[in-house]
């Protein structure tokens, strides 16, 4: 059954559609497959009879002749997102065994549409990790490993990246047809390439974070992650729409973006920031950009080299904004109403001990940089001022978008490298997101397109970010870089 | 900005985490490391310039002030830690 697990998702869905299979063939691949990959520690909880009851009530859908657009279509789905009836962890001890008596928006958008859900996937606690080694679940491992050679290393594990790690990994190693994810500074972008897939961060708003385990609100958007372009763009489609119940939901028509894939991009205005081209990069990712240019040039769009000037400074200010955002809304997590209680002495210290058990060391750093620069005497000096040069940080955009359609970067400074190599330095783990966590602060969509692989034979990606709202311009560039690039490399099964 | 054991203790009791003593020296070092990094951010002029608190632009959505939802203890409750009845069980707050 592997040749099922290997369909893109638009592909499954057109031999679904003229019954080449059925979606329970389908599912029990994908189940079986998920079970073959236990290795990898993608999942963190397994649904396989809950899968394959959606799969048969999708067979008996399309029988009617009543199947929705993603009907029968095995997905993964991010611990961050609530399952009604089905644990939800957010990778964190806190939640304990939670389950949720409701269902994400997103996920609720899914289902609607016929989609079958495999199981949770493994992240970073709490979305606060680049690597996926926060997870209270452990790592989880890319099925990429570098090429044996010179030196050997053919064996050793490497981080698919994170905090997205799991939706990445299922992707990449065909445990779904597609995941979701959610991208707070580039937790999408960053393991889309570091596992050679499609990760796209929509316009702040314009899927409901209803649902989804907050971490920095001004700045977490859901997003799908596939293995093409178009099956990115067909996921998106899905999973956006006005939300109510989300008060920054955007009140906006969703496109059907699969359309924008495959349309010409001749004429568009591509922008090359110059302040990305970064001390110490890799001469290999510089080379790639440099292709990825030169592609977009032979499919016609004008290149024009711009300027954002306040690009070094988005990280720090990220690394204020982002803890103070998580810090009041982590303080949920009190050990009473839900999850993990330790008893104290007393409600306080009840408080201090579920908190100190329940969150780990990554976690609590948050917290506490949040903490501090909330804290009397220090908000004007810290938390005010990060608003102010995120606000130049957009305003940087705003001048770009006047001479250009769209932006040609890097998605990632490396590629993936091994876990436990900056577990002990955060600074060095936060720099993973130097090119992605801009357009986060300014709210703007952003994509990672698998480009070409390194000379270690890993997967390398370059991003694409637009205006607000425009997706449709991105699946049109995505499209045209995914087919200049020819990328077809898979992971060695090893698992 | 240096952090010293002392702001960690302080900090580390408004943000509601217990922290062992012997841990607040090594954090104190961490958490001045990460703040120094962050320090680069006073060499943006940000004169005149408007905070930036939210990615879109819009005004707030209102909505009928009506009760939409409720009535259903057992789903409020059902990942309560304890509980008695209806109630939540929390530690005594008034002595």
């Amino acid at each position: 059954m592997s040749a099922l697990t290997s369909l893109t998702l638009k592909a499954a869905l057109d031999g679904l559609a003229d019954k080449s299979f059925s979606a329970v063939e389908l599912t029990q691949a994908h189940v079986e497959a998920v079970e073959a990959a236990r290795a990898l520690n993608a999942y963190v909880l397994e649904t396989p009879e809950q899968a394959l009851a959606m799969a048969r009530a999708s067979d008996a859908r399309r029988a009617a002749g009543d199947a929705g657009p993603l009907d029968g279509a095995p997905l993964g789905i991010k611990d961050l997102f609530c399952t009604k009836g089905v644990r939800s962890t957010a990778g964190s001890k806190i939640l304990g065994d939670f389950q949720p008596t409701y269902e994400s928006t997103i996920t609720a958008n899914l289902w609607r549409d016929g989609a079958v859900m495999l199981g949770k996937l493994n992240m970073d606690e709490f979305a606060m990790g680049s690597s996926n080694e926060t997870s209270a679940w452990g790592p989880v491992v890319n099925p990429w490993r570098p090429n044996m050679g010179e030196g050997g290393g053919g064996n050793a594990k490497l981080t698919p990246g994170g905090s997205s790690g799991g939706s990445a990994a299922a992707v990449a190693a065909e445990l779904c047809l597609g995941a979701t994810a959610t991208d707070t500074g580039g937790s999408i972008r960053q393991p889309a390439a570091f596992t050679g897939t499609v990760g796209v961060k929509p316009t702040y708003g314009r899927c409901s974070r209803w649902g989804v385990v907050a971490f920095a609100s001004s700045l977490d958007q859901a997003g799908p992650m596939a293995r093409t372009v178009e099956d990115a763009a067909i996921l998106l489609t899905s999973m956006a729409g006005h939300d109510p119940k989300d008060s920054t939901s955007l009140a906006v028509e969703t496109p059907d973006f699969a359309p924008f894939v495959g349309k010409s991009v001749k004429g568009l205005r591509i922008g090359v920031p110059k302040e990305y081209r970064v001390d110490n990069m890799p001469p290999e990712i510089d080379a790639l950009w440099e292709q990825g240019i030169a592609w977009l040039k032979d499919a016609g769009c004008e290149i024009v080299e711009v300027s954002l000037p306040h690009t070094k400074y988005a990280l720090p200010a990220y690394y204020i904004v982002a803890p103070a955002e998580a810090s009041s809304n982590l303080a949920r997590y009190d050990g009473m109403r839900y999850g993990l209680r330790v008893e104290g002495a007393n409600l306080t210290d009840t408080y201090e001990r579920s908190r100190a058990a329940g969150f780990g060391a990554e976690v609590k750093r948050r917290i506490m940089i949040g903490t501090y620069v909330l804290s009397a005497g220090y908000y004007d000096a810290y938390y005010l001022k990060a608003l102010k040069v995120r606000r130049r940080i957009a305003d940087d955009f705003d001048q770009a978008w006047r001479t250009v359609d769209a932006l040609l970067t890097p998605t990632a400074p490396s590629a993936a490298f091994s876990l436990g190599d900056k577990a002990d330095d955060p600074v060095a783990m936060y720099l993973n997101d130097i090119f992605t966590v801009t357009v986060n602060l300014a709210g703007l969509p952003g994509m990672s397109v698998p480009a070409g692989l390194d000379s270690a034979g890993l997967p390398l990606g370059l991003q694409l970010i637009g205006r607000a709202l425009d997706e449709g311009t991105l699946f049109s560039l995505g499209g045209a870089l995914e087919k200049a690039a020819g990328f077809r490399a898979k992971p060695q099964r090893w698992w | 900005m240096t952090i010293d054991a002392a702001t960690v203790r302080k900090v580390a009791r408004l943000a509601r985490i217990a922290q062992p003593e012997e841990t607040l020296e090594p954090l104190a070092k961490e958490l001045s490391g990460i703040l120094s990094w962050i320090e680069q951010l006073g060499e943006v002029d940000t004169d005149g310039v408007e905070p930036m608190t939210s990615a879109v632009h819009m005004p707030a959505p209102m909505r009928e002030d009506v009760v939409t939802e409720g009535g259903e203890p057992e789903v409020v409750l059902s990942n309560a830690p304890k509980r008695a009845g209806d109630f939540f069980v929390v530690p005594k707050v008034v002595e």
